[in-house]
């Protein structure tokens, strides 16, 4: 590991920023096929996107073109299966910066945030392409899973007028994987969505690095004894800073709950169970409901954690329901 | 205690722009079309201004507004927090003001690009500093894909039918309500598009138990007021819309849009803690409000605001809605340009513009007689409430 100091390696990289690289050209147009399959794979049911009829009457669109979901926006000139761009792509590498940071010993990444503006829709037939420019590096930032860089890549999507049709920022935080614990995985692929990732700052940390160590950690003020969730650093009944953690055996009830049907973000499966959950222990917390038909959910229903790795840098308590009769049989 | 800020000042002049799903223009232009209409309604010049207020999550810049609309100095201006939350606290910092001597006529104003900018109900409303505090606080969430208002509102829905045995169709209630409403208003989204409850139980669900119909359009658009003291609104020629009582609310309970913490989640305690002040400050009841201009970015929420401010008992708004009386004609026509649900989602001030027009007689759809409205800004964040009174 190269122990060039912050000032050095922001030097070095920062002439590398701002560079707009592209374009990275579609393999084909928009097709009513390839929204055919999104849609029924999300079972996004929008009739504005495929329902030609619907189109004539309620909006403004040409009623024989099917429309693209906004959320497909980075499919069209997406890479092929095979890792190759459209025709005509550029071939400069798009993270050099983020490679320099890898040489310095910055190894980890992790997609922080994807925020996506949506200018127009997408009609069967217009023909997509994106250039892409790292538009941001933070100073070095210490994190609860580390030292690293905050990279902000902005991705413009574009039609063939090179208009543009949307816009992502997308940030990642690269950063200095401080000792590998064993079966440790690889860092996430740039450019794929994860799920945002919390802030570990000073009074969240524990709870997120409870969950990595396999507990789901219940604060308790070390004066008074009260239990308390989510974490903040002051005791509410007696005043008191001084705190510790209990285990949580992860059982309880569920409070109330919500499906979620639309909108379908990324990385999420859908419909999205949520359940506030009354914990044995005497707090509540949210999280998913995984296994239980949407309409088998109950309010006082029993439910159990199983600490479950999401993502390659996630661990979550998911709740599945005590009583396995109203599990869903896969 | 003796309340200085109780008829102190009045709403003079109101003004807005067009409410659509792309205005085309910056949030800058929007506020400051918003703010000269409201000062021609007022009959008063930009140099007449002397205090602002707005909410903190406006883009525009005090200074910046100043300027273009032919402004000369401020003595005061204030922001507040929590997005639809901050509907009332700009008019209780305004009266405030004035009551106490520090200006004399204050502008209040909200612009937002809310549709065709920035979209709340996309999940995606958030910067990533891991120092603000909104970020901190969804982070509890969001790994979850818990991460849009329509869902956080649905767990309170949800434990409002599980302990009031209420059900869709009585959310559904509201919404028709709202969109009856909307229908004979020209410058709502809806007009002329009202729905059946038929159509609200055939509405897709967005989270359960919200569907579609249920939740308010992400808008474009802005709105503006001017406040000044009683003694020059004696000199201006509309019928002034007088600040009876106004208060800001947080309670230990709350949080932003996820208040889940606390002893119950059926009732909106932000409100409960503060009605009774309103009316006391106000000198005022229940029976003495004609018109409420209640928060209502999604119709759940509609039905604790009536038992919090004492139109009907603890779980029986829903019989409340289901008897009519929040509909045009009703004994408390709650929305009549049709709320948020059917006019716009312009943080609730769409509907404070529309309690002036009631109190001045001038609504497209004017309810008779209206001496008083009550307001309430956004539920399940910090909040407030006020009354407007016929001057
Ligand atoms: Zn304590």
């Amino acid at each position: 590991m190269s122990d060039s100091s912050a000032a050095d390696i922001l030097n070095k990289i920062k002439p590398l920023m701002h560079k707009r690289v592209g374009p990275y050209n579609s393999w084909n147009p928009v097709s009513r096929t390839q929204i055919w399959q999104w849609c029924s794979a999300m079972g996004d049911h929008n009739p504005l996107y495929l329902d030609d009829q619907y189109r004539a009457e309620h909006s403004e669109f040409a009623a024989d073109k099917a429309v693209a979901p906004p959320a497909m926006m980075q499919m069209w000139s997406m890479r092929d299966v095979n890792g190759h761009d459209g025709p005509g792509s550029t071939t400069d590498n798009l993270f050099e910066i983020l490679d320099a940071l890898e040489q310095e010993g910055y190894a980890g990444i992790m997609a922080v945030s994807y925020d996506q503006t949506f200018h127009r829709y997408l009609e069967e037939g217009d023909r997509a392409h994106h250039y892409s420019t790292i538009i941001n590096v933070s100073d070095l930032k210490t994190t609860g899973i580390g030292k690293g860089f905050f990279v902000t890549q902005l991705a413009e999507f574009m039609d063939q007028n090179d208009e543009l049709f949307a816009e992502a920022r997308i940030t990642y935080f690269k950063y200095q994987v401080p000792k590998k614990p064993a079966g440790a995985s690889k860092p996430s692929a740039p450019g794929k969505i994860n799920r945002i990732h919390p802030v570990e700052n000073h009074d969240h940390a524990h709870f997120w690095q409870g969950l990595r160590d396999g507990k789901l950690l219940i604060q308790k003020c070390d004066d008074c004894g009260e239990l308390r969730h989510p974490p903040q650093p002051m005791c509410e009944h007696c005043q008191s800073l001084r705190w510790s953690t209990i285990e949580s055996k992860g059982k309880g009830t569920v409070y109330t709950y919500t499906v979620m049907h639309y909108p379908e973000i990324p990385p999420f499966d859908y419909p999205n169970a949520i359940v506030l959950v009354d914990l044995e222990e005497g707090v509540r917390i949210v999280s998913q409901l995984i296994g239980t038909k949407p309409d088998d959910i109950k309010v006082g229903m029993s439910v159990e954690m199983k600490l479950t790795e999401v993502q390659e840098d996630m661990t979550l308590p998911l709740f599945h329901a005590a009583d396995p009769s109203t599990t869903e049989k896969p | 205690m003796s309340h200085t800020l109780s008829r102190k000042a009045a709403i003079v002049g109101i003004g807005a722009t067009e409410f659509s799903k792309d205005s085309g223009r910056s949030e800058m232009q929007l506020a400051c079309e918003a703010v000269k209409a409201a000062l021609d309604d007022a009959g008063l010049n930009g140099s007449a201004i002397d205090g602002m207020a707005s909410f903190s999550m406006d883009n525009n810049w005090e200074n910046e507004i100043l300027r273009q609309v032919g402004g000369k100095a401020l003595k005061f201006f204030s922001r507040t927090e929590f997005g639809g939350g901050a509907a009332c606290g700009p008019f209780v910092h305004a009266a405030t003001a004035i009551a106490s001597g520090l200006c004399e006529t204050v502008v209040i104003y909200r612009a937002l690009n809310e549709r065709s900018g920035l979209r709340f109900g996309s999940g995606q409303m958030m910067n990533n500093s891991p120092l603000d505090p909104n970020i901190i606080n969804f982070s509890h969430y969001f790994p979850y894909g818990f991460m849009t208002p329509a869902a956080w509102i649905a767990f309170s829905a949800r434990r409002y039918m599980h302990e009031y045995g209420a059900t869709s169709e009585d959310f559904g209630r509201v919404a028709v309500a709202m969109r009856d409403f909307a229908a004979t208003n020209p410058n709502a989204f809806f007009y002329e598009r009202p729905i059946t409850l038929e159509e609200h139980q055939a509405s897709r669900m967005i989270a359960d138990p919200l569907r579609l119909y249920d939740c308010c359009q992400e808008s474009d658009g802005a709105v503006a007021f001017v406040v000044t003291s009683m003694e020059r609104a004696k000199d201006l020629a509309n019928t002034p819309a007088v600040i009876a009582s106004a208060r800001q609310s947080i309670v230990k309970e709350s949080r932003m849009m996820t208040p889940f913490y606390g002893e119950t989640l059926s009732g909106i305690p932000e409100f409960d803690a503060c009605a009774g002040e309103v009316y006391a400050m106000a000198g005022l009841s229940p029976n003495d409000i004609n018109v409420a201009c209640l928060y209502d970015h999604f119709s759940p929420w509609v039905l604790p605001q009536l038992e919090a401010f004492g139109f009907c008992d603890r779980g029986e708004a829903k019989d409340f809605v289901k008897d009519g009386h929040i509909n045009r004609g009703g004994k408390l026509p709650v929305n009549p340009h049709g709320g948020q649900l059917g006019e716009a989602y312009i943080h609730g001030m769409n509907g404070i513009a529309e309690a002036v027009r009631q109190i001045r007689g001038t609504s497209v759809n004017q309810v008779e007689n209206v001496d008083h409205v009550l307001i309430t800004a956004g539920a399940g964040v910090p909040t407030g409430a006020a009354i407007l009174e016929r001057g």
